[in-house]
Order: C-alpha cells, then structure tokens, then sequence
C-alpha cells in the first residue's frame, strides 16, 4: 500500500520541531547527568571518609603477633624452662573436602600416633573451621622431610614452625614451676572478664599450675602487631606496619635445682614432700612434691590415657602435697606450743610433769597414751622436747585450752595460707570452739584439746606452713613471706634485679628468754645424746636444730575419703621432721614428709640432713 | 541554507573519507582512556590491551565503512534489515528452549552473534524510516505503529532473557518516536501506561535472577555477601575515590580484587576510585561532547529520516552512559550494559561504531541526498 501524500511536507517545521525536540532532549540528559553526579558527589564527598574506611577495612588487616614468654632461671642461673621451635602439622579443615580420608592417607605415610590423631579429632570439633588444628603436634626431622616432600598432594596441610615451652628437669620441678598449657575456654572467659583477651590474641599457651601460672603476667608479655594489606581472598600482599611483640620477662626463682634434686633422690619412692625455704628472706630454695609428674606432657596435650592415669593414681602425684597435702603436724609443733605455754604463764623453765607413760585428765575417764609405753619419768620443758614427751604436752595442752593455743599458733601462720605465689595452697586447719561448731555443730570437749598438745586431733598443717613456723620461730617472731620468685633479668644481662622481699608481721612472744629456752631445746634434739634425731644428724660438720615428729594416721590429702580397703596400706604412721642450719644465724629451715614410712627421726631426718649436707658442702666448695 | 565546515567544497582529507574528525577526536579520546582503564583494572596485564586494541581495530574499520554508504541507502534497507533481525531472533528462541538458561547467541556454523546487536540498529533505522513516510509530526496511529514495531523485538529480547540490551533498543525507538515530535499527551499517557506494564514485565517475564538484582538494587546492604556484594564493593570503590582519586593503578578496590567485572561492566568504578570525582567530571565532559556533536549532526540533516536516525544513535549512546555509570553507583539496577568505549569486550563496541559510522554518514554526505 502505497503511503497517501495528502499535505505538502513542510520541511522548515519539520526541522524546527525536530530542532525543539533536541533540545528538549539535552535539557534532559544535562538533568539526567545533574543526577548522577549528585549521587557521585554524595559517595565521594559527601561520604568520602566513610568509604575510605570501609576501603582500609577491605584491604587492611591487623594480625597480632605473640611475644616470646619469659625464660624461668634458677638461683645459680640453671634454665628451668626455655622455648623451643616445635614442628606442627596443621590442617586448616575449611580447605579440607574429605578430612577423615586425609588424615588415614597421612597417618600412613607419616605414621602418625594414636593419640595424636585422637586429639586432633577432639581439637577438630571445638574449633572454627577456618583456624588451623594440629593434627601433628610435634614433628620429628623425619616427618617433616617426607611431608615436605609431598606437600602439593595436601592442600590446606602445612608445617608450622612455633615456640613451645620445655621443661628440661621434667617431674623434678612440676609441683614448682608448673606448666603451660593450650588456652581453653575457661581461660578465655577468664581473660574477657580482666581485658587480657587482646593480649592475648596471638598466643597459644598460658600458665596452668605454679610459677607459670602464678606470674603469668610477668611471663607472657605483650602482643605485638602486625597490619597488613590483603586481597579479596585474604591472601597477604605486603605489611604495611610492625609493632614488635614486647616479650615476656625472664625471672630467677630462688629455687637452687641441685637442691631440689637432692630432695627427689631423697624421698626415693616414697610419697612425702620437702620444703626448704631461707629464713632471712623467706625464698624458698627447694620445694618437691613426691611423686611428680612429667610437665612437657601437659605441653602438648597430654592424652587422655595419660591424664586418667595420674588422675587415678593411689599416689596422687597430681596434688603438690608441700602446700595442699593437709596433715597433722604431730610433735613438730612441740617447741611452738612450749613456747606459747612460757608466754602465757601456764609452764616455766622449771615446771616438771611426771610422766608414766599415759596421761589422765583428773578423775576423767579416758587416757592417752605417750608413744613411750613406760614414759619418760619426770621432765622438764627442754626434755620434753628433745626427746619429744608427749604427757607434758598433753597436759600443757590441757591447761593452756584450746582457745588460747588456736590463737598463739595462729600467730605462726597455721590455718591461713602463707601468701605463697603458688595458687596452689591450702590453709589446712586450725582448730577452735567455734570452728568446731560451724563445722560439726557439736560443742568442744575438754577431750577435743588434749591430742592438739601432740600435733593430732583436728590440727592439720601443710608441710610449708610448717616451715613457715619453724623460720618465725628460729628469727624469734619475725619472717618473711615464701617467695620462689627471687627477682627479674634485665635486657638479658646475666645479672639480675632481686625483688624485695616482703616481712611479715612479727609474733610477740614476750621474754627473749623463752626463745632461748625452745631453741636450745630444739638444739638438743639433735646435738644431745637422747635427742630423737641424734643420730641421724650424728658427725655433721655444721650444727643444725631441729624437731622429729610421727603422726598418727588419719588421712593426708585434702581431698582423700575414708576408704576401709586402703586404710591397711595406709595405716602406718607419717614421718616428719623440721629442721634448720646453721644453728647460729639459720641460713636453711628444712620441713620433710615422708608419708606412712613410721619414725621421724629415722625417716624424715634424714632426708633433712641430706639437704643441709648438700647445702654445706656446696658452700664448702665454694670457699 | 547553513554554510559550515563540513562542506564538501572545503574538503579536508578527512571529510573526503566522510569522516568526522571532531568525533573521531572524541572517540579516541575515550578509547584512550579506556585502555589506560582496562590496564589498571585488568593487573598490568597487556594481553587484554592488545586484545582490545585489536577490536577497537575493527570497530574503527567497521565505522570506517559504515561511513562510506550514503544515508538513502540505509533508509533503503531498513525494512529488510529489521525483518531479518526479527527471523533471527525468533530463531534464536526457538533454539535457545533447547540451551538452558539465557540464549543469546546464533550460531551459524562458520561464525556466532548475537542478532540483539543488529536490532539496536535496525530498531531506529525501521521506526524512523516508517515515522518519515508521513508529515511530522505524526499522527496518533503511526506513534502506535511505531511503538508496535519498537516492542515486537523488545519482547523477543527481553524472553532471552538480556534486559540491558532491550532496554537499549527500546529507548532507540522510542527516541526516534520523540525526536519526530509525538504530542506529549501521548507520552503522558504512555509514561501511565509502561508504569501499568511493570508489574506485568515483573511477574511474567523476569527470570529469578533478574528480580534478584531489582531487589538487591533496592537495598543493596540486605545480602552484602550475595547479590548485594557487587553494588556494595563498587560503591566503596567510588566512595574512596574522593574527590582526587587514589592515582592510576593505585585503586586498592580494583587491584586488591574486591570489586567484580572491573575490567568490563564495573569499569566505572575503577576509573572513580582512581581517578575521583575530577577525573568523572572530565570523562562526563568526553561523553558530552561527543554526544552534542552528534546531535549537531542530527539538527544539521537535511531530511527526516537522517535527523531521526541520528538523533537516535546519538541519544542512545547517552543511555549507555547512565545505565552504566548509575548502575554501578547505585542509582539503577544492575542489568550488564558496558560503559561504551571504555570497558573491555567487543560485542557491542563494534555495533556502536557501526552507529557512528553511519551518524559520520550523514553528517558528511548530505549533500549527495535528494531532497524530497
């Protein structure tokens, strides 16, 4: 159909309506672009500083860098634990398709061990998909070279490099120094509450028992950080800052390992424990905890095999029996109660008791027994000690009463902790009418009072505390904090800052005379012929004091029950013995346990005298 | 009768060859900027840049040609031009229900296109040699007509599914319809009658995926690890432009990798955060001058038909620019239109220079033009 032409097409209109529309049509792009520059104007001027955060936030990255932890020396500058590269294999289970099937392949051509693998599942299930679990935690040369070797093959697998503790004394030092151990979410929470989380960002381990964990924050340092620049996919393109890690400070403990060697070779098989501290600045030198534990198992995660069997063990090697093992102090505490008894009037240098080896409260109806069946006779406040009567403490117990005991040996530290920096304490007990009230809501009897004469009945102590005692006892009321930190190294220079150390408030015990009277007492029983520890310290070329003791079997530890079938195996009774030397001057207060070996003075004593040998001999080559 | 410089008595060497040197001077310009763009955003890499040079080869030399042919015949061939985009198209929905998803492409053995890019130039070219048959402007039953011959491809387009491109070709005819001068009450009444169409094109002839994009331009930060990550990533990059911008191949967006397409739909972005808000004020001045000289081009034809055609190539050109630059603003939805002569990809380069090809054909060859 051919178009009509009706009208006669007026070219000029034509062009000036088309010329009209034009323009109207770049009145409208120039609003157009109005608009979009608009919005352009608003992201980038506008908002600029906005999109320019979000920009670093895209690209920026801050990874915080762990610092080194703080080297733990002893007094002579022996390493007692050090850092060491350990070689990991991590798998990051995100780039992982079929990571069971990975890890039996690698378990094959690594031959991987059980409880590795077993730990890596355990790890694998608590853990972010995309953070690195250790399927290997400690390589050998050899594995590392066969992985390295087929590396391609196992993407998302790679060897790490990483700092960790090592303790080269192993179980001598357990109960002391403690161990490090993978952060986990009890410390986590711990951190949140006090702030410490960001330090903490980029470290793995953290103290978990002793020293280590004591002064944790002395050790671990501070985190450092790292900000880098990534791409899309988070892979590392350059570092744009470094702020250095601050490592932790390296400290001196006043621990002497030879010492606390000698302790371990002491106390040979035999559960006990041994306490040796410096009365004159209250440093404890050596303090061991028998049986003991390999600590580098805690390391790197011990396996649940291993941890059932210390947690099972009859022995308890778990429990540091020098400051948590509760037990009753038996005839250590003699001199300290006669003491109290000059003090308070209720016996003088001259009182005597008669003793016919029992002892009966006047016209009462029970009696107890002195471990001398035919006694001792009549003795003195010095016999009594050396040669460790217990009628005349029965009855000093009897008319001193309780009241008046709890507080005196209160004063020396018994039933409140000793303020050592070990967490790991107890306050054992201390008792007295009220606590028994509180505690069985029964009265006190008269009955209750008598064996607290002889270090029995409700009265526990740890073996620290004991020593404690004994170090206000030989500086005649005045002492000092325990303290295993002796100071902090400085820009690793071989010498080293020496933390003061802290005193404690003095015990007034009235008339020097009467520190005369208890310290020669101690004195003879170990120098005088009669005195329960006369032998074992027979030919020692220093003079030592001390005091045995034999405590009847209750329990020990603070959390074992009473069970009928180990009671026979237990039965026999704990030997103690606290010491110190030289008598002039005391530079050592020694405390030994060895618990259900029978006689302190032939049992404990010496395992006392083997440490003060050693001290002295030391200092005899040292001339 | 207007004397100027494209007259044919003053011939230059460049107007023998019927080309427009203003708008070449502006083209290249742009294609320039594009490299030093694409160079950037593509990692330094020069393979992409040779690649590219090659088809802005080609573009040039299609331009080149396209400029030769006088203006008649275009209007000569139009109709069968736009028949045979139409057979094709429906060939290519006919074969794509076999494929699966969209389907672009035929394939014609000895060589694959896509018959969209045909259509955004037989679109204008059919409509404005139909609108310049009659007087303008034109009546009520052409404008129907017209929009009749605009929608049947834009349909056919739009079922592929690729709403960027019809889009495109939509505004082509449309544009021709305008520039012929249609009374503005039927625009109006148009204008009412597409908004009434939006829920229709929503519910019948959206795929998933295009809804997707709708929504997610609505509000981008609802999915910012999905759908949304790209407007998000490309919306920083701009942001942290500035006004100065970080400096050529200094864009931590683009050459850290966060932001997608960025040598091809997201270029935009790349040149704002390197270049700022300056450099998108100097590249909008590129655009603008090329298309005021195209519309100059236009206004000076000497008949309907070149002045509609033109007009519309012309205004078209401009749609790219805003879809592009506003969609990876923020402002438009995303629905994949380059930003011409800059991103990286030879499709629809190549039709785009077929158009100033033919623009630089009318602007040069009027003079060969019968007058009716």
């Amino acid at each position: 159909m051919p178009p009509k032409r009706i009208t006669i097409r007026d070219h000029t209109a034509e062009a000036n309506l088309f010329a009209r529309r034009s323009v109207i049509a770049m009145l409208i792009i120039v609003v157009a672009l109005g608009i979009l520059i608009s919005n352009l104007y608003y992201l980038q001027v506008t908002r600029y500083e906005d999109y320019q955060t979000r920009s670093n936030g895209n690209r920026i990255k801050v990874l915080p860098v762990a610092p080194n932890r703080g080297l733990i020396y002893d007094r002579n500058g022996v390493l007692l634990a050090e850092n060491k590269p350990v070689f990991r294999l991590e798998v990051i289970p995100e780039q992982q398709d079929k990571i069971q099937q990975t890890v039996a392949d690698l378990s094959q051509l690594l031959d991987i061990s059980q409880s590795d693998i077993e730990s890596f599942n355990r790890e694998l299930k608590g853990q972010r998909r995309f953070k690195p679990v250790a399927l290997i935690s400690n390589m050998t040369q050899q594995q590392v070279a066969i992985f390295s070797v087929n590396q391609h093959k196992y993407p998302g697998i790679s060897v790490e490099a990483r700092l960790k503790r090592y303790y080269p004394f192993g179980d001598t030092l357990t109960h002391v120094v403690g161990y490090v151990a993978k952060i986990n979410k009890r410390d986590l929470q711990k951190l949140e509450e006090s702030g410490q989380d960001a330090n903490y960002a980029a470290t793995y381990d953290i103290g978990k028992q002793g020293v280590e964990k004591y002064h944790e924050t002395l050790l671990h340092g501070k985190v450092g950080y790292q900000e880098v620049e990534v791409n899309s996919q988070g892979r590392i393109i350059r570092t744009l800052k470094f702020q250095p890690p601050v490592p932790g400070t390296d400290i001196v403990l006043n621990i002497d390992i030879n010492m606390q060697m000698v302790a371990q070779r002491a106390l040979q098989d035999n559960r006990g424990s041994v306490v040796v501290i410096d009365p004159r600045d209250g440093g404890v030198i050596a303090l061991y905890s028998n049986p003991s534990y390999d600590p580098n198992l805690f390391v790197h995660g011990i396996s649940s095999k291993d941890y059932r069997r210390l947690l099972s063990s009859a022995d308890r090697p778990l429990i540091n029996r020098a400051t948590q093992g509760q037990y009753p102090p038996a005839s250590t505490i003699k001199p300290l109660l006669a003491l109290a008894g000059l003090n308070e009037g209720v016996i003088t240098e001259k009182s005597r008791v008669y003793d016919p080896g029992t002892y009966q409260i006047k016209n009462g109806p029970r009696t107890w027994r002195d471990y001398l069946p035919w006694g001792h006779g009549w003795v003195n406040v010095t016999k009594a000690i050396e040669v460790s009567c217990d009628t005349f403490f029965y009855d000093l117990a009897y008319k001193m009463g309780i009241e008046k005991i709890s507080s005196s040996m209160s004063a020396f530290g018994f039933g409140q902790f000793t303020g050592i920096d070990l967490y790991e304490e107890s306050d054992a007990n201390m008792p007295n009418e009220g606590w028994k009230r509180a505690r069985f809501n029964k009265p006190w009897y008269i009955g209750d009072t008598i064996p607290v004469g002889i270090g029995q009945g409700y009265w526990t102590a740890t073996p620290l505390q004991l020593a404690t005692a004994v170090a206000k006892l030989v500086d005649r009321g005045h002492s000092f904090t325990p303290q295993v930190i002796r100071g902090q190294k400085v820009d690793n220079a071989d010498d080293y800052i020496v933390y003061p150390p802290s005193e404690n408030y003095p015990v007034d015990m009235g008339d020097e005379k009467y520190w005369d009277i208890v310290l020669d007492a101690m004195y003879g029983v170990v120098n005088r012929e009669g005195g329960t520890a006369f032998k074992a310290f027979r030919k020692t070329p220093y003079v030592s004091a001390g005091k045995t003791g034999t405590a009847q079997l209750i329990g020990i530890a603070e959390d074992e029950k009473y069970d009928a079938s180990k009671i026979a195996a237990h039965l026999r009774d704990n030997a103690m013995y606290v010491g110190y030397a030289p008598y002039e001057n005391p530079e050592m207060v020694v405390t030994v346990v060895v618990e259900n070996a029978g006689h302190g003075g032939s049992q404990a004593a010496p395992v006392a005298r083997a440490l003060m040998d050693y001290h002295f001999h030391e200092q005899e080559e040292q001339k | 009768m207007v004397r100027n410089k494209l007259n044919p008595n003053e011939q230059t060497p460049l107007a023998r060859a019927h080309i427009d040197g203003w708008l070449l001077l502006g083209l290249a310009v742009l294609m320039s900027v594009g490299l030093a763009v694409i160079y950037s955003a593509g990692g330094q890499n020069m393979d992409l840049i040779y690649r590219q040079l090659l088809r802005l080869g080609f573009a040039l030399l299609v331009m080149v040609v396209m400029a030769q042919v006088p203006p008649m015949a275009y209007r000569r061939v139009s109709i069968y031009f736009y028949l045979v985009g139409i057979a094709m198209l429906v060939a290519v929905l006919v074969i794509g229900t076999i494929g699966k998803g969209a389907q672009r492409w035929l394939d014609l053995g000895f060589m694959r296109f896509q018959p969209s890019e045909i259509m955004k130039l037989a679109v204008p070219m059919m409509v404005a040699w139909y609108i310049s048959r009659f007087n303008l402007p034109p009546k009520i039953q052409h404008v129907f007509i017209g929009f009749v011959l605009v929608t049947i491809p834009t349909l056919l387009i739009a079922k592929q599914p690729d709403l960027g491109t019809s889009l495109l070709i939509a505004s082509s005819g449309i544009f021709v319809i305008f520039l012929a001068g249609m009374s503005w009450k039927l625009l109006g009444s148009l204008a009412v009658m597409g908004s009434a169409f939006a829920p229709i094109m929503w519910f019948f002839l959206m795929q998933d995926y295009q809804k997707q994009r709708v929504l997610t331009f609505l509000n981008p930060e609802s999915d910012p690890l999905n759908s949304g990550y790209h407007i998000i990533q490309s919306q920083i990059a701009i942001g942290s432009g500035g006004l100065q911008g970080k400096g050529w191949l200094q864009g931590t967006q683009s050459q850290l990798e966060f932001l997608p397409e960025r040598h091809t739909d997201f270029i935009f972005s790349v040149f704002s955060e390197e270049f700022g808000l300056i450099g998108i004020l100097l590249l909008l001045s590129l655009y603008l001058f090329i298309i005021f000289r195209g519309m100059l081009i236009a206004m000076r034809a000497q008949d309907a038909y070149s002045k509609l055609l033109a007009g519309s190539i012309t205004l078209t050109f401009f749609v790219y620019v805003f879809v592009n630059m506003g969609m990876v603003s923020g402002i438009l939805p995303v629905v994949g239109v380059p930003l011409p002569l800059v991103s990286y990809g030879g499709t629809s380069m190549v039709t785009l220079m077929a158009g100033f090809g033919i623009l630089m054909a009318i602007g040069t060859q009027k003079r060969l033009l019968s007058r009716e």
